[in-house]
């Protein structure tokens, strides 16, 4: 375990390294400055302004000064909201997008693993054929279509629900179901496949053999070895919440992580957009790995490699 | 057929009468197991011989109800144990409170029959757990003994393994401590050794015929190889085509063997035959079992077949003392 | 336990390709899609021929309206027609789906096909790093590309193109693995037929029909992310129009002016499953160990 730890470091680490050169170079090169859209200002005040964000130095300084600041964990001020560091607003927004992502995970998870695991043992029934359509209609729907239909059912005619905002407990339900929705049908399909390659295997029939009820040889021998492609698939899913989280978030006006992101995207700040990229890398990477170590918990051949 | 028991007036452990067992295929109905009777008493050594698609694996799976019901489905018959519940026409319950407590089965392949997510302790002791037979910490106990008792070296540690760490023969010393572990009337065991080496065939042979002569507890071996039978089984039954054609105690079959098709397979039983010549093998093809013609499902191989061979199904007739065959010229 | 087979005769030999094609055919969810895709590439195609048919003729007096006899799907609130941004907008979609899939295919088939034949610790090399990347969220990248370097079209395919290989590169390698193994290789490397033309001659078509399976599949999810992109401002540009530039001005005025929502989003559902089963179907159809029991 500690091996396939430091191991996942070795490999993590050059790759944030060519991430944040990456970024970097790239931003450097782009057209246009984050103070483009600001009123007219004199040369002087520009090149004051320059000054103070280390713009007039040459650039493979300011390439080391960041990656210095890196390495502190220093992701710079951003160049829009002045006063502000990066951080502090990272830190502001993310929060909320943890909670987004965690209420769109746990939803997809639950409703996913039932409607998975019935329509594996009520194969080729209603109980599998209802589940599955739905599976199916899940996966091909964006999150810019779901997210406006569900508001307009059950924000606009409904009005159960507010059609933005972040402050009641209440607003986070349209919110987890649009950005989850997909995750939910992905992991019914996988669970349900999962399951009925495992329960079609030899040692359900001697589980069987040895008196044991339907129940049991679902709960205590299928589920460990049919969730396997469901834990596989949660390291891809974070990530595709994260850029879930962009679009959503625009629709339901949340002051999410994606939010900033997007707009920083406009507003050309650059500090801000480097750093949203590389915290992004980061939090994906660590709960890759996170993903990892519970797999090899769960299938103990891969604890023998 | 008469039964056996009239003549023995003995309760039987388990009377199987007319077992018929299909599968509804895209290919049309498949019979694999086509009007079975057989008897085993207490104590029992029996063995059932046969070809792949002989019925003589999926007889036993009808039994023990693991024969999975779409696309299979078990048109037919009885099978009282103990005298008491018939396992084909009884509740789930029923069956469940016997199978793994009074019959227990073990298959061909230890590596895919065992579950690899879970230790073998666990596996071990499930069937204590199930019929309340035992609490867990005196299960484990019992458990760690019985794999002792097999043959599984330092088992007190190896019983916290995961199945893909032992190796083949191991494996199935587990299968075998899994399924006698609640002490079985009967256990039934298709091929157990075919998937391994000879040496190791040789050794779980020598196991069971230990345990058997220690519990007393009757056995079927399924098996495609008669040479095995005839150093364990007291009684032999070959199938062809989902019926029994021959039925006796193992010393007749061998000396006064009456069906062609048993007759063939003792042929091609490579150590019996003369070196330097030609392995024989019996001609022809196995049938297709979805499109039966009206007579001996043999008669398109055999040596000796006539025309009325292939007309009307023989009837199983006793030739002698307990030994029945379905050839009435031989 | 599988049931004992029935010996049947055999029948006359069908190639795998004709077999697949008549499996497809019976899929009646695959061919309903395939027809719908084909009308609305061909309503978008021809769209620029068609007389009266402009997604920039403003009509600023006449506003946002309903569906009507003159306007199918309604108008915006720049009078502008919305069946013919409909259309234009299916072009834009369409196209970026295909050229983005194919830079994808390009990528992700040479990638997977050097990988998998030369093998050994370059392959586990690529197979490392195909593994981090796809933890990494591309789109984020793109994104990133694109508030940089401006909204061109070229840049568009490629970089969407650049999200979606990895999968495909897995799969070539998959396949050309197994490959490597079969016989027939072993026989052209016995006639002295030299790597490049082993790899040209005899390993592509067999891949291609795997290859051409999942192109089905990422031709959807390309237009997912223009979409997406689009959606946010960081793709197409007005006054050109996609369905996700469509998409998005309906959801900012969906109280008011429903249809503006429906119709874009309406119809680009529809391509997505349509493709989607399409894709479905045709993996099914050439899978040989699928069985539907």
């Amino acid at each position: 375990m500690l091996r396939l730890i430091t191991k996942r470091l070795f490999e993590t680490i050059p790759v944030l390294f060519i991430v944040a050169t990456l970024t970097f170079f790239m931003m450097k090169r782009a057209p246009g400055g984050p103070f483009d859209s600001e009123k007219q200002t004199t040369p002087e005040i520009r090149a004051q302004i320059e000054a103070q964000y280390g713009l007039d130095k040459p650039v493979w300084q300011q390439y080391l000064d960041y990656l210095g600041h890196l390495a502190q964990g220093d992701l710079g001020p951003s160049f829009k909201y002045a006063g502000w560091s990066v951080n502090e607003l990272l830190w502001s927004a993310f929060p909320v997008s943890l909670e987004l992502g965690l209420y769109a995970l746990a939803f997809a998870l639950t409703f996913g693993l039932i409607a998975g695991i019935i329509a594996a043992l009520r194969k080729n029934t209603w109980g599998d054929y209802v589940p599955m359509s739905f599976a199916t209609f899940g996966i091909c729907l964006p999150t810019f279509v779901t997210g406006p239909l569900l508001l307009l059912v059950f924000a606009s005619w409904l009005t159960w629900f507010n059609a933005s905002g972040w402050e009641q407990p209440r607003d986070r339900v349209l919110p987890a179901i649009t950005l989850g929705l997909y995750y939910t049908a992905y992991v019914a399909r996988l669970t349900r496949g999962g399951m009925l390659e495992i329960l079609s295997q030899d040692f359900i029939r001697t589980a069987r053999a040895k008196g044991a009820s339907e129940w049991r040889v679902v709960w205590r021998h299928s589920l460990r070895g049919g969730l396997l492609s469901v834990v596989s698939f949660i390291g891809p899913a974070i990530s595709g919440l994260v850029t879930g989280s962009l679009v959503v978030e625009s629709i339901y006006q949340i002051p999410g992580l994606g939010k900033f992101f997007v707009m920083a995207g406009f507003n050309r700040d650059y500090t801000m957009v480097m750093g949203t990229v590389l915290f992004y890398a980061v939090l994906i990477i660590v709960m890759n790995l996170l993903v990892d170590i519970v797999q090899v918990w769960l299938n103990p051949k891969l604890r023998f490699e | 057929m008469r039964s056996m028991s009239a003549l023995q007036k003995i309760e039987m452990l388990l009377e199987v009468k007319n077992l018929k067992t299909s599968f509804h295929t895209r290919n049309g109905i498949v019979r694999a197991v086509n009007d079975v009777s057989f008897a085993i008493a207490h104590g029992e050594t029996l063995g059932i011989v046969g070809e792949s698609g002989s019925g003589k694996s999926v007889t036993c799976y009808s039994l023990m109800g693991l024969v999975p019901q779409p696309p299979g489905r078990i048109e037919g018959g009885t099978a009282i144990f103990a005298g008491k519940t018939d396992l084909l026409n009884c509740s789930p319950k029923e069956l469940n409170a016997i199978r793994g407590r009074r019959m227990a089965m073990i298959f061909q392949d230890p590596m895919t029959s065992l579950n690899p997510f879970m230790r073998i302790e666990d596996q071990i002791v499930e069937p204590l757990l199930i019929h309340g037979l035992a609490s867990r910490a005196e299960a484990v106990r019992q458990a760690v003994q019985m794999l002792e008792h097999v043959g599984v070296p330092d088992a007190a540690k190896r019983i916290r393994s995961y199945p893909h760490e032992f190796s083949g023969g191991m494996r199935q010393r587990v299968m075998i401590a899994m399924a006698l572990i609640t002490k079985p009337d009967l256990l039934i065991a298709d091929e157990p050794t075919t998937a391994l080496d000879v040496t190791v065939q040789a050794q779980i042979l020598e196991l069971i015929k230990r345990l058997q002569a220690e519990t007393g507890m009757a056995v079927i071996w399924i098996t495609h190889d008669l040479g095995v039978v005839a150093g364990f089984c007291r009684r032999v039954q070959v199938m062809y085509a989902g019926r029994i054609v021959e039925t006796a105690p193992t010393e007749k079959l061998f000396a006064n063997t009456r069906h062609p098709y048993t007759r063939a397979l003792q042929k091609s039983i490579p150590a019996l035959q003369p070196k330097g010549t030609e392995l024989y093998t019996i001609p022809g093809m196995p049938p297709d079992l979805s499109r039966p013609t009206g007579g001996c499902a043999f008669a398109p191989r055999c040596e000796i077949a006539r025309p009325e061979c292939s007309a009307k199904l023989p009837e199983l007739l006793e030739v002698g003392l307990q030994h029945c065959s379905r050839c009435p010229f031989t | 336990m599988s049931p004992p087979q029935p010996i049947t005769e055999v029948e006359a030999g069908h190639s795998l390709w004709q077999d697949a094609w008549l499996r497809l055919r019976k899929n009646k969810m695959a061919v309903a899609g395939a027809i719908f895709v084909l009308v609305l590439a061909l309503a978008s195609l021809t769209a620029p021929f068609m007389p009266g048919l402009s997604y920039s003729n403003q009509n600023l007096a006449l506003g946002a309206t309903a569906p009507s006899a003159a306007h199918w799907f309604g108008t915006d609130d720049l009078g502008r027609d919305q069946l013919s941004r409909l259309l234009y907008g299916g072009r834009v979609s369409l196209s970026v789906g295909l050229a983005a899939t194919l830079v994808s295919v390009l990528i992700g088939v040479l990638f997977g096909m050097i990988s998998g034949y030369i093998g050994g610790r370059l392959d586990a090399l690529a197979m490392r790093f195909v593994d981090i990347l796809y933890a990494l969220p591309f789109t984020i990248f793109v994104i990133l590309l694109m508030v940089i370097y401006g909204r061109n079209i070229y840049l568009l395919f490629i970089a969407i193109g650049a999200v979606e290989w990895l999968d495909m590169a897995r799969i070539v390698r998959g396949q050309v693995l197994a490959l490597k193994k079969q016989e027939f290789v072993e026989a052209a490397r016995a006639l002295g037929l030299r790597k490049r033309r082993i790899i040209l001659r005899h390993m592509i078509p067999n891949v291609l029909g795997i290859v051409i399976v999942f192109s089905t599949l990422i031709v959807p999810r390309v237009m997912l992310t223009e979409a997406f992109l689009s959606f946010l401002g960081f793709g197409v540009q007005a006054p050109q129009a996609s369905w996700g530039t469509l998409i998005q001005d309906g959801a900012r005025s969906w109280e008011e002016f429903p249809w503006l929502l429906f119709f874009p989003a309406g119809c680009f559902s529809l391509t997505l499953f349509s493709l989607n089963f399409l894709g479905d179907g045709l993996r099914d159809a050439l899978d040989v160990r699928a069985s539907k029991d």
